[in-house]
């Protein structure tokens, strides 16, 4: 097993009435990708942010090399954030050297601007324009080295790719990959995109209502999904587009079934106790889980 | 109703600094000018007057300033304002009450007129973008340069000294007397009119301005290009879907810039000596007369806060979005 | 560039240029009295003369500094105030922008000129640059107002949190990040609070309560008023002050105007 980078334990964020993440735990570990795969709503930009400590957890503590870091300087240094909107993440008035060469003066670091661009696979002359003068894909490459700059242990990529065109998207996830395996980076790779998961992470979990409702590793979970909810989402894996349309919950009518499984409302297979009884997670084979009832008399519950 | 209740909790928070600067002011600025007024007047202000100003100038050193407030709200909330120097022995109250309601109808209706007037050209002016409509902005933004008191003394040097058509000063013909009869209201209303255009003309403009821009951004909005593909007509987009929306931020600019536009106001009063606070506050200012521009500062305070609240009304009515807030 | 905006500021250059010569190239002493009493513009007096028998030119070119100053100071301080405030308001949220925001309502609602007059008029010396902080202090609510509610769309966008996700320490994220992308709507505020200042220190000169030593656009106006020029017919006591007022308010309007439309592209105008 790759060592553990980072560790999310029991994390809780409430928003004054919605609870937008409950009960999350994962593990990311170096040179490995996770993905966290939901639609909008589902809370997984939350827990981005939470793991980026943007935002402070209601509840639950999260370990950086097995412990708790105080400094928020130093926590920084070894994860780093690529946000989804390479348009708005970008501070349109600076140029792209300023850009670089901040993280690398914040945290130390002895590389030029030059060389992160090469990393990424940019021209050096790019460093003097601004954002609005590259394309999609070329801001979010800049971005990535941005993140880059630390010399970062972790990297939190908040659906990296959904606001690029189709074509460029393979490009950026190949450097990603490429960069992982350099830098043994440990990626959590957060997306809506079930199909992109396969392909790109070791390890996938799913994320509904502000609950990780199954994981396991990605294989497995992408080509026989044990939860209800992943097998709608890989259904209508063919037609993101409609997918999202259709499985999309308000955050408010989420939160109001709280008692028992936050997906019971639009579940084929909904039970009487769906409605009063959170779900347990059940194993449900080679360290993949669920947590749903259909699995805990067949397969006995592990909670 | 939330809404309102928010409202009406900050204006009374406003009204309680207004009245707490007005208590401070005397108090912190250097100098004692109520004190030399009351030297100067020696004896011929009863015991009652004199304990009055004591207690609304912070005369009587003896007690806190704590006893000093206490007694300040006690004075304010029996309707104490303190004795009028210009006018003596006049109470400033009484003084208030007589001018106020000239400035409600002058200032109230120009008000409300250049109001109505600016949006309705702002919204065409928004909407006929690009037309000769433009041109008017330049003349506007010039017009609004001008300060209100300025205008007023070229309106009277064209209208009452170059060709005398309306008179120049007071509120009705002197030797009339008021009363409800068709000569007196047929004298008020002429002697309104020099003074009503000069605040109109002036505060016009920016009215027009912020509309114009407003219906400028909403035309662009999705819904103005909605309203165009179903084929409505070009009035009907303009009035219940561009301005209907661009009014908004209009009116609560409307209720935020009242007090400026109220000061404004009042030096037109004073230009044209006309009987309202305005000229009472000029003439207030000559005899260095406190009592007077306190108590004027307070009553305009009150009148553009409750000013405010009816705007806060109209924006109600108007905006569902609050109206579901309740 | 349009040609707006150039108009309007060749005709701030002008008035500044004057602030600064106005001294040296005035005629006569302003304050001098003559024999020529109340005369008619003529060669000698292209402005005029008072009822004393002074030079009314070389009163409008000694007291444009005067104006210019206090627009100055006030645009200054009055900026300085409602970044203070506006920026503090937006970017940090919750009760202190509560609190902030609530102070600058208190700020905009209140009737600024007869509480003015009422500093002014208890002040014992109420010299130009007194007037000129007193003014700042009413003057800088409703570009706090206008800030905050930009602070506070910005504070959200993702590159502020991803400035502050790479490590910046809040106030170089206000400084660096935030505070650039506000210019324009800074800028715009000090255009705005100087018309206000101008017009203000007018006010409170021609009504009689700054000191009357120094000369400006306003004590012109005070004088003339006093000494009714009006029913005299003197239109040329008062015309004067009344257009530089009015010219110098509508060059900084339509530097106003430049920096909106550049600011929000909308505004510009449709090219026929």
């Amino acid at each position: 097993m790759n060592e553990v980078a980072l560790e999310a334990k029991g994390l809780v964020k409430t928003y004054k009435r919605v609870r937008a993440v409950q009960d999350v735990s994962l593990v990311l570990r170096r040179g490995r990708v996770t993905a966290l795969v939901g639609e909008s709503g589902s809370g997984k930009s939350t827990v981005a942010k939470l793991l980026a400590r943007l935002v402070q957890p209601t509840e639950g503590e999260i370990l950086l090399d097995g412990r708790k870091v105080r400094q928020v300087r130093e926590y920084r240094r070894k994860v780093q954030m690529v946000f989804q909107d390479p348009f708005a993440s970008l501070n349109p008035i600076h140029t792209i050297r300023y850009h670089l060469t901040r993280p690398l003066k914040i945290h130390k670091r002895p590389e030029t601007p030059e060389e992160l661009m090469e990393r990424v696979q940019l021209p050096a002359d790019f460093l003097s324009r601004y954002p609005h003068e590259l394309s999609g894909g070329q801001r979010q490459r800049v971005a990535i080295a941005r993140a880059l700059a630390a010399h970062p242990e972790v990297l939190l990529a908040d659906e990296p790719v959904s606001m690029l065109d189709v074509s460029i998207r393979l490009g950026v996830l190949n450097l990603l990959l490429d960069l992982k395996e350099r830098l043994k980076l440990a990626v959590l790779y957060i997306t809506h995109d079930i199909a992109s998961a396969r392909y790109f992470a070791d390890e996938t979990f799913v994320m509904y209502g502000g609950q990780i409702v199954e994981g396991g590793d990605s294989e497995s979970v992408t080509q026989q999904p044990a939860h209800p909810y992943t097998q709608l989402l890989i259904e209508s894996a063919p037609d993101p587009e409609r997918s999202v349309v259709a499985l999309d919950a308000p955050v408010e009518e989420v939160a109001a079934v709280s008692a028992g499984c936050q997906f019971a409302a639009r579940c084929p297979k909904a039970q009487a106790r769906c409605w009063t009884d959170a779900p347990p997670r059940s194993d449900v084979g080679d360290g993949h889980w669920a947590a749903c009832w259909l699995y805990v008399e067949t397969v006995g519950s592990a909670a | 109703m939330t809404f309102l209740l928010r409202r009406a909790l900050f204006y009374l928070i406003t009204l309680w600094a207004a009245i707490t600067a007005n208590f401070l002011l005397p108090r912190l600025l250097p100098g004692d000018p109520v004190q030399a007024m009351i030297t100067k007047l020696g004896g011929r202000l009863n015991s009652d007057a004199m304990a009055s100003l004591y207690v609304l100038f912070g005369l009587d050193e003896k007690k806190s300033i704590w006893e000093q407030y206490v007694d300040y709200w006690g004075a304010l909330l029996r309707g104490d304002l303190g004795l009028s120097f210009t006018f003596f022995p006049t109470p400033v109250a009484d003084v208030l009450s007589q001018s106020l309601p000239w400035t409600l109808g002058l200032i109230g209706v120009t008000t409300i007129i250049a109001f109505l007037l600016g949006t309705l050209m702002g919204v065409y002016a928004g909407w006929k973008r690009g037309s000769w409509m433009d041109t008017l902005i330049p003349v506007t933004t010039f017009l609004s340069s001008i300060p209100y008191f300025w205008l007023g003394l070229i309106a009277i040097s064209v209208f009452s000294v170059t060709f005398p058509l309306l008179p120049a000063s007071g509120g009705y013909a002197a030797g009339l007397v008021p009363e409800w009869s068709g000569e007196f209201v047929g004298s008020v209303l002429e002697h309104a009119v020099l003074p009503g255009i000069t605040i109109v003309v002036s505060s016009v403009a920016g009215w027009i301005l912020g509309m114009r821009n407003m219906m400028v951004t909403v035309t662009a909005e999705d819904y103005v290009l909605v309203a165009r593909a179903k084929g409505l007509s070009e009035k009907r987009i303009m009035f219940a879907y561009a301005a209907r929306n661009a009014v908004l931020p209009s009116i609560s600019g409307f209720a935020l810039s009242l007090g400026f536009i109220v000061g404004g106001a009042l030096l037109v009063e004073m230009v044209f000596s006309y009987p309202g606070l305005g000229y009472v506050l000029f003439q207030g200012i000559g005899a260095k007369d406190y009592p007077l521009m306190q108590g004027v500062f307070l009553v305009i305070t009150l009148a553009v806060l409750v000013a405010n609240l009816l705007a806060d009304v109209g924006y109600l009515l108007l905006d569902p979005r609050t109206r579901r807030e309740g | 560039m349009n040609f707006k905006t150039k108009l309007g500021l060749g005709i701030l250059a002008f008035f500044t240029l004057i602030a600064v010569i106005g001294d040296w190239i005035a005629p006569y002493d302003p304050s001098a009295m003559s024999d020529d009493l109340l005369s008619p513009p003529s060669g000698a007096h292209w402005f005029g003369t008072t009822m004393t028998g002074q030079d009314i030119f070389s009163q409008v070119l000694v007291g444009t500094r005067g104006v210019m100053v206090v627009g100055l100071v006030c645009g200054v301080l009055a900026t300085f105030l409602s970044i203070l405030v506006g920026v503090t308001a937006g970017f940090l949220g919750g009760a202190a922008d509560e609190a902030l925001s609530a102070l600058s309502n208190v700020f905009l609602v209140i009737p600024a000129l007869p509480l003015i007059i009422i500093v002014a008029s208890m002040l014992p010396s109420a010299d130009t640059v007194l007037i000129a902080a007193v003014i700042s202090l009413t003057a800088w609510a409703w570009g706090a107002r206008v800030l905050r509610a930009q602070t506070l769309s910005l504070r959200r966008r993702d590159f502020v949190e991803a400035a502050r996700a790479s490590g910046e320490r809040t106030w170089r994220i206000i400084v660096f990040e935030v505070l650039p992308n506000l210019m324009a709507v800074i800028a715009s505020g000090f255009v705005g609070t100087v018309i206000f200042a101008v017009m203000l220190q007018i006010t409170l000169s021609f009504v009689g309560v700054v000191s009357l030593s120094t000369w400006n656009w306003g004590t012109i106006l005070f004088w003339a008023q006093s000494n009714q020029a009006l029913g005299q017919g003197a239109w040329w006591w008062f015309v004067p002050a009344g257009l530089c007022i009015a010219l110098l308010g509508t060059a900084l309007a339509l530097i106003n105007f430049g920096i909106d439309e550049y600011a929000n592209p909308r505004l510009r105008k449709v090219r026929a």
